[in-house]
């Protein structure tokens, strides 16, 4: 070592210059702005379950409707699980709804007029799905055309497709398993149990829920003790206790209500690992740090190695394989592939991620963010259709509250960088 | 004096953290073509922006007149209304119109709310006619060259009735031949009773045309050259640009030199914007072990193009040469093969091109080398919170904790960020691009201070500065990098701030060859100027 007589403890002496504001005093004030951005989607759609849980007089929360719920809108979550990641890296996709007719009726047509065995036109399906996206995704990462223009050319094209394949007519109906994947219950393994005042419900279901609720809590308990073992602050041990019980009861209550009318639906089940999986890959995965690495700054990015393009190209062919899946949900419900499914779904796809907290420039974004921002249209779809609302003016409620989400969030923005 | 046209006293304009401008003063006499210099940085431009309105009345301090009156501009309509006009570095031509409609955009011919354009065409081919500019009004702008856009530009400052015509670098990308008939047309101007103000880093067509010569340093009005009363060279000039005491103060060190890490050898660089255009050309760089290399030259001479190009081709197209690592060729062809070669690069636009300012501190510095943090494709992220927390403490970044928003940092903190992220990857070459820019003074010592760590850990470093005295205060040995070739190559016991200038100015006459012709139509993507990463804000 040379002689460095003065160091940087030195230059701590002198302490923070006129232009270097030392470290920003966490006031409660800006911490809780901070948490309101992050959490204020959660505390909206709890707003939105009690107030049509008033409005309905309960109905809302009865055990056929939580399962009615769950089931119309599996198809959107699943598409906005990939589109969340899409308008992370700051893109968009507007062909969605058109991959899901299509693969849809390629479905159909291998099963009802091919005759191939289910799971092999399944697995063909996710595959088409996959070559759909990459086709799309060549010419966004690799070609350079904006992900709007592509994918709008992709919504006349797979449309375009869809109509050709089907000959202009439904086709249906489906095998049984593929029905029951996208319609259909747990079978009662274990027989029921009571529930005093509740009535019987599903022991299978049950013990699902909560294995759920323990995995949960194991997880979120091991994450705390790890990071204590870091020395990272953590939240208070009240907090951290009061967060994990109103996650279970929301967890319980679902299942319970669920277990007295016909047990878990299968959609259920896979989306439940899908969020699992997709929360992972964007939290912990290279790959999905890759992806807000793009979103937030794309030149950054490029300069510190990320490869921009291939991440482009790859989330683009998970959103065809995701879009596959929900052809298939969606046509093995209605047991018919038919030329206009799957429309609009899209926009109901983007429009939940944008009220599930992404941002308009990419970069930030949450796959849970975005299930709930989709439950909630759910929700006010399924509880203004229990009040008897013209159709018109759930759509009117729908826009409103899309709007209001995103303003809310360029707000929020506004603030912090005036701020700076 | 009566005859000044304009006169700006004790100008002083600050950004966070940041003075550019300390009561400058400048009055220019009516009818003169008055030059202003001083280095990158030196506030040349802000003053303009002041000048002109961009930085409206009330974000600076000071007074303004013009014409005797006082001004109080809030944006360049203001100014424009009172016939001061600027042409910035960058033109703001829309490439896709024609000539004509550029020169009138925003001042339309028009009656009743139609364009009359019998009316438009005819008068912008009188306006062509004023700069010489033989080309048809209609005449798609991005079909001609940028010798002739600059003329347009100069066409549409006339039709606003141009009193005071101001000159941002109007030759940093023309020609000799164009940049002559540029200065013939501003002295036929200054005929005219139009007074130009002019911002060059080429000194001796300052000293050609300019009738005064106001030299700014450090955000300073230092002084006023006046060729009738004072000898004017280019060494008068050059003195006075750099005249600074080094009262700077850099950590000392002694520096242990060793082996060859990196060199560069016949390093030849194409524009990717403009075709055919040399950016950087046969330059040859050694760096060692241990050793602090800086990298001299003015704005648009290539030293960020140089460096982008050598960091995983980040820049250019038609890139000749050889990179030797250690003693063997190396090929570098994208920016993770320049990570597994033990290359860094930190770029000189923290906000746009360093880091993800939405993201926390932790995964910036994590960013670049992610996959060491990682097993099977998965982050160990109780690990990368670890390293992050043990770079903030030994860089000594100020934040709450690594789980801060990095845009919320100050420039020093944000740069202490970058440069982590960089000696995450481990390299054995350390490029910085103007590392110290827009920071104050404390926050420079500290980075002074890493760098000199880093050197002593055996890591080849490459400053680029446009500071002299830093690259004199922090360096081993310097290279000059004049209109993309390395002009001189000096130890530092050899060097001087004049010593340095004359190498980075002098080149430019020297290899005008470098440039392309003014026939050479402009480039097809009809951006008019390179993509110049070196332009950002003065």
């Amino acid at each position: 070592m040379s002689a460095t007589a003065p160091t940087n403890a030195d230059v701590a002496v002198s302490g923070p210059g006129p232009g270097e504001p030392s470290a920003p005093a966490g006031g409660s004030g800006r911490r809780l702005s901070i948490n309101l951005r992050q959490s204020g989607i959660y505390v909206a759609f709890a707003l939105i379950v009690l107030l049509f849980s008033v409005l309905t007089d309960g109905a809302l929360l009865q055990p056929q409707n939580i399962s009615n719920i769950v089931v119309q809108n599996s198809y959107v979550l699943i598409l906005a699980i990939g589109m969340i990641l899409i308008i992370i890296a700051g893109h968009i996709d507007l062909s969605a709804g058109s991959v899901v007719a299509v693969t849809g009726a390629i479905a159909a047509v291998l099963m009802v007029e091919q005759d191939v065995p289910w799971p092999l036109a399944l697995l063909i399906t996710l595959v088409v799905g996959g070559l759909i996206g990459a086709w799309q995704g060549f010419w966004i990462a690799y070609f350079g055309i904006p992900a709007f223009i592509v994918t709008l050319a992709g919504m006349l094209l797979f449309r375009a497709l869809t109509l050709t394949v089907l000959g202009n007519q439904g086709i249906g109906p489906f095998p049984d398993p593929v029905r029951t994947l996208a319609n259909g219950f747990t079978e009662g393994y274990l027989g029921n149990v009571g529930l005093g005042p509740l009535g019987g419900a599903d022991l299978f279901s049950l013990l699902v829920g909560i294995a759920a609720m323990a995995g949960i809590v194991v997880v979120q308990w091991r994450s705390r003790v790890a990071r204590l073992g870091y020395q990272q602050s953590v939240e208070p041990l009240p907090l951290f206790v009061l967060k994990l019980a109103l996650a279970g009861v929301v967890v319980m209550t679902v299942v319970v209500q669920l277990a007295r009318f016909k047990n878990l639906p299968w959609v259920l089940i896979l989306l439940a690992g899908l969020i699992l999986a997709y929360s992972l890959l964007t939290n912990r995965a290279v790959f999905g740090r890759q992806i807000y690495a793009v979103g937030g700054n794309l030149q950054a990015a490029t300069l510190s190695g990320v490869k921009v393009k291939s991440v482009i190209f790859w989330i683009f062919v998970n959103m065809g394989v995701l879009a596959a899946l929900a052809g298939i949900i969606f046509a093995g419900r209605l047991n018919q592939a038919g030329p206009t499914a799957g429309n609009a779904f899209e926009l109901d796809a983007i429009a939940a991620a944008f009220i599930g907290g992404a941002a308009v420039q990419g970069g930030v974004g949450k796959v849970v963010g975005a299930i709930t921002g989709g439950l909630i249209m759910g929700v006010i779809n399924n509880g203004m259709s229990l009040m008897g609302a013209p159709s018109e003016r759930v759509m009117l409620v729908k826009g409103a509250v899309l709007l209001a989400a995103v303003a809310f969030d360029v707000w929020t923005k506004r603030r912090a960088g005036a701020s700076r | 004096m009566t005859d000044d046209i304009l006169r700006m006293r004790d100008i002083t304009k600050t950004f966070p953290g940041v003075r550019a401008l300390q009561e400058v003063s400048l009055s220019v006499r009516q009818g003169e073509i008055h030059g202003i210099c001083g280095e990158n940085g030196a506030g040349k431009s802000t003053l303009m922006k002041v000048l002109s309105g961009v930085y409206p009345h009330g974000s600076y301090s000071g007074e303004i007149s013009f014409d005797g009156e006082p001004c109080e501009f809030s944006d360049i309509r203001d100014s424009e209304r009172r016939g001061i006009v600027i042409i910035h570095q960058e033109l703001a031509l829309c490439p896709q119109l024609s000539i004509a409609e550029n020169i009138f955009l925003g001042n339309e011919r028009a009656s009743r709310g139609l364009i009359d354009w019998n009316r438009t065409n005819h008068e912008a081919g009188e306006l062509l006619a004023r700069v010489g500019l033989h080309e048809n009004p209609v005449t798609q702008v991005s079909d001609i060259g940028v010798g002739k856009q600059q003329l347009v530009e100069i066409a549409k400052a006339l039709s606003k009735r141009v009193r005071l015509l101001i000159l941002d670098e109007p030759t940093a990308a023309l020609n000799d031949r164009d940049s002559a008939h540029l200065l013939d047309l501003l002295r036929g101007l200054r005929d005219q009773g139009i007074t130009c103000v002019i911002i060059s880093h080429k000194l001796n067509e300052i000293a050609a045309i300019a009738d005064r010569i106001t030299i700014l340093r450090d955000g300073r009005t230092i002084e006023t050259l006046d060729p009738t009363s004072d000898e004017v060279t280019e060494d008068r000039i050059i003195s006075g640009m750099v005249g600074r005491d080094l009262d700077h103060r850099f950590p000392p060190r002694e520096p242990r030199i060793g082996s060859e890490v990196l060199r560069i050898e016949d390093w030849t660089v194409h524009s990717p914007s403009q075709h055919g255009r040399v950016v950087v050309s046969k330059a040859n760089l050694t760096l060692r072990r241990g050793e602090i290399v800086g990298l001299a030259g003015l704005m648009g001479a290539g030293r960020t193009e140089l460096a982008m190009s050598v960091f995983g081709r980040s820049y250019g197209t038609n890139i000749s040469g050889r990179l030797v690592k250690d003693g063997r060729e190396i090929s570098v062809r994208s920016v993770r093969d320049a990570i597994r070669h033990g290359i860094a690069y930190a770029t000189e636009d923290r906000k746009r091109y360093g880091l993800n300012l939405i993201e926390d501190i932790k995964r910036n510095i994590s960013a670049a080398g992610l996959t060491r943090l990682a097993r099977r494709g998965w982050v160990d992220d109780h690990r990368e919170y670890q390293v992050a927390d043990e770079y903030r403490a030994s860089m000594n970044i100020k934040a709450p904790s690594v789980l801060s928003v990095t845009g919320k940092l100050s420039g020093g903190n944000q740069q202490k960020v970058v440069l982590s992220k960089w000696i995450f990857t481990n390299p054995d070459v350390l490029i910085l691009d103007e590392p110290t820019r827009g920071i104050d003074v404390g926050a420079k010592y500290e980075i002074y201070s890493i760098v000199n760590r880093l050197a002593d850990e055996g890591k080849a470093i490459l400053v680029i500065s446009s500071e002299l005295p830093e690259l004199l205060g922090l360096c081993d040995r310097i290279y000059t990098l004049s209109a993309g070739r390395v002009t001189a190559e000096v130890p530092r016991a050899e060097a001087t701030q004049e010593h340095l200038m004359r190498y980075m100015t002098n080149g430019q006459a020297d290899h005008g060859d470098a440039r392309t012709t003014s026939d050479d139509p402009g480039p097809a993507d009809g951006s008019g100027r390179p993509s110049d990463p070196t332009n950002g804000q003065e």
